[in-house]
């Protein structure tokens, strides 16, 4: 278990997520793409302070700052997904034609 | 090959291959799960790391948030059990380059990057530095993230509340067409009406 083979599956979890969030119609497979971006930060911000940081704290703080940021994007991707469905009964990204320009 | 070398192997294989599998199974309460096993695997190599607390925490975390994930699906999806083959996708040829544009991009920064290697020093507490650095230094961080997902609770409740300030939040609401810019679908109630003799007036 080296820094690289860390930060290649870290690269790999965030590139299948980012096909995940550009590629879906539907918002919340959208956010699991989301999601597996944070996923693969998360492991690299701990690869990096454990293998590089000499056991500086803030790369934990980092790690923790990211669960927020995760906990966040869920809460408001359900919340987006229940008004979407309330206007346009469909929780597609296509039914919000209204950003279309 | 030492137990920490082969149990980080098999964790980031698990890892990634029930990332991709989130995107090709028909079902979507699977896919929620998929990726629940895909974050349980990355919190088993934060533990190989001694990164004990964020490993626990992931686990917990993850663990409540995909249930929720999956109660999401059930209530919104088309096609929550996969007993049809399913494949909702736009613009899948552009996306994947970007992922392995991505991925290439940030492996290429993995394996010639120059990083020192300061590993933990020996005797640390992971657990305690990490709390000495919430409640001490960064208290100001912990504690803004505190008060944004407040905010975020408040804009929750505020944007999936049935009433907004401009009337009923659904509406004029139709539900979308079975064809793109089709008629809404499940409507043919008008038809049926007018058939049978009643009439309105609009």
């Amino acid at each position: 278990m080296s820094l690289i083979s860390l930060l290649i599956v870290a690269a790999a979890l965030i590139g299948i997520g980012l096909y995940g969030a550009f590629s879906q119609q539907s918002f919340v497979m959208l956010m699991m793409g989301l999601e597996l971006i944070l996923n693969g930060v998360m492991l690299a911000a701990v690869g990096f302070w454990a293998m590089t940081g000499a056991g500086a704290p803030e790369g934990q703080l980092l790690t923790i700052i990211v669960m927020a940021v995760m906990a966040i994007e869920m809460a408001m991707g359900f919340a987006l997904v229940v008004a979407v469905y309330r206007g346009k009964q469909a929780d597609m990204t296509e039914s919000l034609s209204g950003f279309k320009h | 090959m030492t137990f920490v070398d082969l149990t980080f192997f098999v964790c980031a294989a698990i890892a990634i291959y029930a990332g991709w599998r989130v995107f090709r199974t028909d079902s979507m309460v699977r896919a929620s799960f998929f990726l629940l096993i895909s974050f349980i695997a990355v919190g088993i190599i934060m533990l190989l790391l001694a990164a004990v607390y964020l490993g626990v925490a992931l686990f917990f975390m993850m663990a409540v948030e995909m249930m929720v994930m999956a109660l999401f699906m059930m209530m919104f999806m088309m096609n929550p059990a996969g007993l049809n083959p399913m494949n909702m996708v736009h613009q899948e040829k552009v996306a994947m380059g970007i992922g392995i544009a991505a991925f290439v991009a940030l492996s290429g920064v993995a394996v010639f990057g120059d990083f020192p290697s300061r590993p933990v020093p020996d005797g640390l507490d992971p657990v305690v530095s990490l709390g000495k650095e919430l409640l001490g230094n960064s208290m100001l961080v912990f504690e803004s993230a505190g008060v944004t997902l407040l905010a975020t609770m408040i804009g929750v409740v505020a944007m999936t509340s049935h009433r907004g300030r401009f009337g009923e939040a659904n509406e004029g609401s139709v539900p979308p067409g079975l064809e793109p810019g089709g008629d809404p679908a499940g409507k043919p109630q008008e038809n049926d009406q007018k058939q049978q003799g009643h009439h309105h007036h609009h």
